[in-house]
């Protein structure tokens, strides 16, 4: 593979509040198993790009303990690996990252030390399957400088996003990160490619002058003068950004299309294997339209949610539309509604947690309720 | 190569006639347990569980899947740089032919070499034949306490069954001066577990021994006596865990039933002491709107819209709407259609049942080509098969290959009744 690729998996998102308190969003936990960033880092390794740098910095202990070892996602090789980049102290150097352009300079001996020609750089909190060499393709037909993945997300409230419109021939007109009123339906899914080379001269060219931001400072700042190209993408996709969106991307594993693009096509998504035994319905167990983790042991009920890794649901639990984490129990005849239950929560017998769909509620990790 | 205080070797090349068609392409040792388990995945976790890291597995039936499941040990933390796991399979020697390993003790002297090489002080030799957690290194600390020569785990078994064991009579240090395979009148009610440790250089010296009277060296049958005609200081290590042997289709269906009991003696879902195995793809488990799941163990991967009750599901297993699965073992990959219904069945690995079949019915007739296999009404469907549309298949049926309508006579398979393809 003629490309590397970078994930920055180090960003702060105040909007998903308790639940990323302990961890960054790359690290959130999705689909009953997995962590967001295994979507990217397998979609590299399936694309063929064994050289991946991933960027760390905000919250990062839970993201290190399930980066501890490559052979996950295939990538233990002589050649080639994961590199996780975490700021550092140096004679040159002693700040934080002080944006995703600067978390890359700072790392710059990644790409000089590099021959491939291409890089590819994403976010590590997309929940999505694709294949990277389509995008290089793309990159390379258009002879691009900068190739951006967009996706039209039709009525969707789109201000959270970077907002584009493309013209005919696919080159950005307009880029602007969540603008206050969205001038198009067509958004950046944080997906790009670029020359190795050009992204080493546009670094340091813009670091020393003070600008900081991957998108603000190269992609939408050059857009005029590179040719900056989007290439648009209609598979599933989706970013977690806030809570509700949070909560829905897990309640769209419930549905069998996204299991089947997601989980039973090849190639496969790959995460930390936890070697927990099959899940067990005891005798007493109702589970409806569920996602079930490995290790869930279910006594009481279960409709419309989606339950994590060794999970316990006690008898005459009843728990409806809600998201359960790793680990967390939930008591006798408590009434779980519309909830997020973080990892390794207890809810003691007889409780009643209740949220509302747009307003799900949340209980921190680690918490006895 | 650092010396190792000890390794294991572990007899994995038995056929295991008696699981009938569970075995016909692979191995007792690779047949799928407890959904998403292999039966090797025991004694292979127990041995990282216990700090063995050096084990080499002997295989000679089929060993195609139990190669590739084992790979360079990477599940048990096996991949390492001194020690690890090796396959050991029968090869030819300098000089003469080759030949097949003749009994237990003959596969572990055709590998002499391989074992002086790591230079261990002790050997550990178990099989793949048993459903266990043991702490083989508080077994090692009683065999060095006692000095012994070798030692040999025993479970107490009641005494109107020790006549199925090798039962060992001992002294009251437990010091074992007799042994005796399947006794009609059993003085004690200690069985053998198929678990030794041996002091390597004793052993090694029998083996060598044991190859020059006997062409099929075995250690229940000739190196325990040997050891005991030499007044070798042999004692019984106690274990008091839960221990099966799942040697036959009874034993072996019983043992997952054991696992789906509300609180089950053998327990799988403790945090130490995890058993490990190599699944390459493990998405989450879904359960459809109109399921019926109870009583059961699903593994990842399954998608489940009809009824399971008392079953176990292995890794990606589809069971349709309106299907009903009682009192089974679906392992990995297999599809139940739409109405179809499948009581007291095992059906092995990526086999294809149709829609509107109906599987377990019908007189408990022993099987007529293998009543000793097949007798307790458990019908096996071998993997890679596939059952057409709206057959009825009785109990006690084995089957295997890719079947059609026009194999079965007015669309029935009675009870007893073998078909091949």
């Amino acid at each position: 593979m003629k490309a590397i690729g970078i994930i920055f998996a180090g960003g702060q998102k105040d909007s998903l509040k308790e639940l990323t308190e302990a961890r960054a969003s790359s690290a959130m936990p999705v689909g009953s198993c997995y962590r967001a960033i295994d979507f990217s880092l397998s979609n590299m390794v399936n694309s063929g790009i064994n050289k991946v740098a991933v960027i760390t910095q905000y919250n990062s202990r839970s993201l290190h303990d399930h980066l501890n070892s490559s052979k996950w996602w295939g990538f233990g090789t002589k050649h080639g690996g994961m590199f996780v980049l975490s700021p550092f102290l140096s004679k040159d150097s002693n700040t934080w990252f002080r944006g995703t352009a600067d978390s890359i300079y700072q790392n710059i001996t990644y790409l000089k030390r590099s021959q491939e020609e291409y890089v590819i750089i994403t976010s590590g909190d997309g929940i999505y399957k694709m294949d990277y060499r389509d995008v290089l393709d793309f990159h390379i037909a258009k002879n691009a400088d900068i190739t951006v993945v967009c996706k039209d997300m039709h009525t969707m409230d789109v201000s959270n996003f970077g907002v584009v419109t493309l013209k005919s021939d696919g080159r950005v007109d307009e880029f602007e990160e969540k603008p206050l009123e969205p001038f198009s339906s067509i958004v950046s899914l944080g997906i790009y490619v670029m020359k190795r080379t050009l992204l080493i001269d546009l670094l340091e060219t813009i670091v020393p002058q003070g600008r900081y931001d991957f998108v603000r400072d190269i992609v939408i700042r050059y857009r005029k003068q590179k040719a900056v190209y989007g290439m648009m993408y209609d598979g599933y996709w989706a970013g977690i950004n806030s809570i509700e969106s949070y909560y829905n991307i897990n309640m769209d594993f419930l549905r069998s299309d996204v299991r089947d693009a997601l989980f039973f096509k090849e190639p496969y998504i790959e995460t930390k294997n936890k070697d927990e035994p099959p899940a067990k319905y005891n005798a007493n167990s109702t589970v409806r339209n569920a996602l079930i983790g490995s290790g869930a042991v279910i006594d009481g009920l279960v409709e419309n949610s989606v339950l994590f890794r060794s999970v316990r649901i006690a008898e005459n639990a009843a728990v409806r539309d809600s998201i359960i984490l790793e680990g967390s129990e939930i008591g006798e005849d408590c009434v779980i509604e519309y909830a997020i239950i973080d990892k390794a929560v207890k809810i003691t017998t007889g409780q009643s947690i209740k949220g509302t769909k747009h307003n799900p509620k949340i209980i921190r990790k680690n918490s006895v309720v | 190569m650092r010396k190792k205080e000890m390794m294991a070797m572990l007899l994995a090349g038995g056929q295991g006639s008696r699981l009938g068609a569970l075995t016909k392409t692979k191995a007792k040792p690779a047949v799928s347990f407890g959904g998403k388990y292999r039966i090797i995945d025991f004694p292979m976790s127990n041995c990282i569980n216990s700090g063995v890291d050096t084990v080499g597995v002997l295989t000679q039936y089929q060993p195609l899947q139990l190669n590739r499941h084992i790979g360079i040990g990477t599940p048990w933390d096996l991949d390492r740089r001194n020690g690890g796991v090796t396959i050991l399979a029968p090869h030819v020697k300098e000089g003469e032919e080759g030949f097949w390993y003749s009994g237990t003790a003959n596969a572990i002297f055709q590998n002499i070499d391989f074992i002086d090489m790591h230079n261990p002080e002790y050997v550990l030799i178990i099989s793949g034949d048993h459903i266990y957690k043991m702490d083989y290194a508080r077994m090692l600390r009683f065999h060095k306490e006692q000095n012994s020569d070798a030692t040999i785990a025993v479970l107490e078994v009641p005494i109107e069954e020790a006549n199925r064991f090798g039962i060992m009579n001992a002294d009251g240090n437990d010091k074992i001066y007799e042994f005796e395979e399947k006794p009609n009148f059993p003085k004690s009610n200690l069985a053998s577990m198929g678990i030794y440790i041996f002091t390597w250089k004793q052993l090694r010296a029998c083996l060598v021994e044991a190859h020059d009277r006997y062409k099929d060296s075995d250690f229940g049958k000739h190196i325990i006596p040997m050891f005991l005609e030499y007044s070798k200081n042999i004692f019984a290590y106690r274990f008091n865990g839960y221990w099966k042997d799942v040697g036959t289709i009874d034993s072996y269906f019983e043992a997952h039933m054991d696992l789906i009991k509300t609180i089950p003696e053998f327990n799988l879902y403790e945090d130490f002491a995890k058993i490990y195995t190599s699944s390459d793809h493990q998405p989450p488990q879904f359960t459809g709107p109109d399921a019926d799941v109870k009583a059961s163990l699903v593994a990842e991967g399954c998608e489940v819209y009809g009824l399971v009750h008392n079953s176990i599901l292995g890794p990606d297993v589809k069971v349709a709407n309106g299907a009903v699965v009682r009192d089974s073992i679906i392992m990995a990959g297999s599809i139940i259609g739409e109405n179809t219904e499948v009581v007291r069945t095992i059906i092995d690995e990526n086999t294809i049942i149709g829609n509107n079949v109906r599987i377990g019915v019908g007189d408990n007739v022993p099987n007529a080509q293998k009543p000793q296999v097949y007798d307790t009404g458990i019908t096996v469907i071998a993997e890679n098969s596939v059952i057409p549309n709206g057959v009825t298949i009785g109990k006690n049926c084995a089957i295997c290959g890719v079947t059609e309508t026009l194999h079965y006579h007015n669309a029935q398979l009675k009870s007893g009744e073998t078909l091949e393809v």
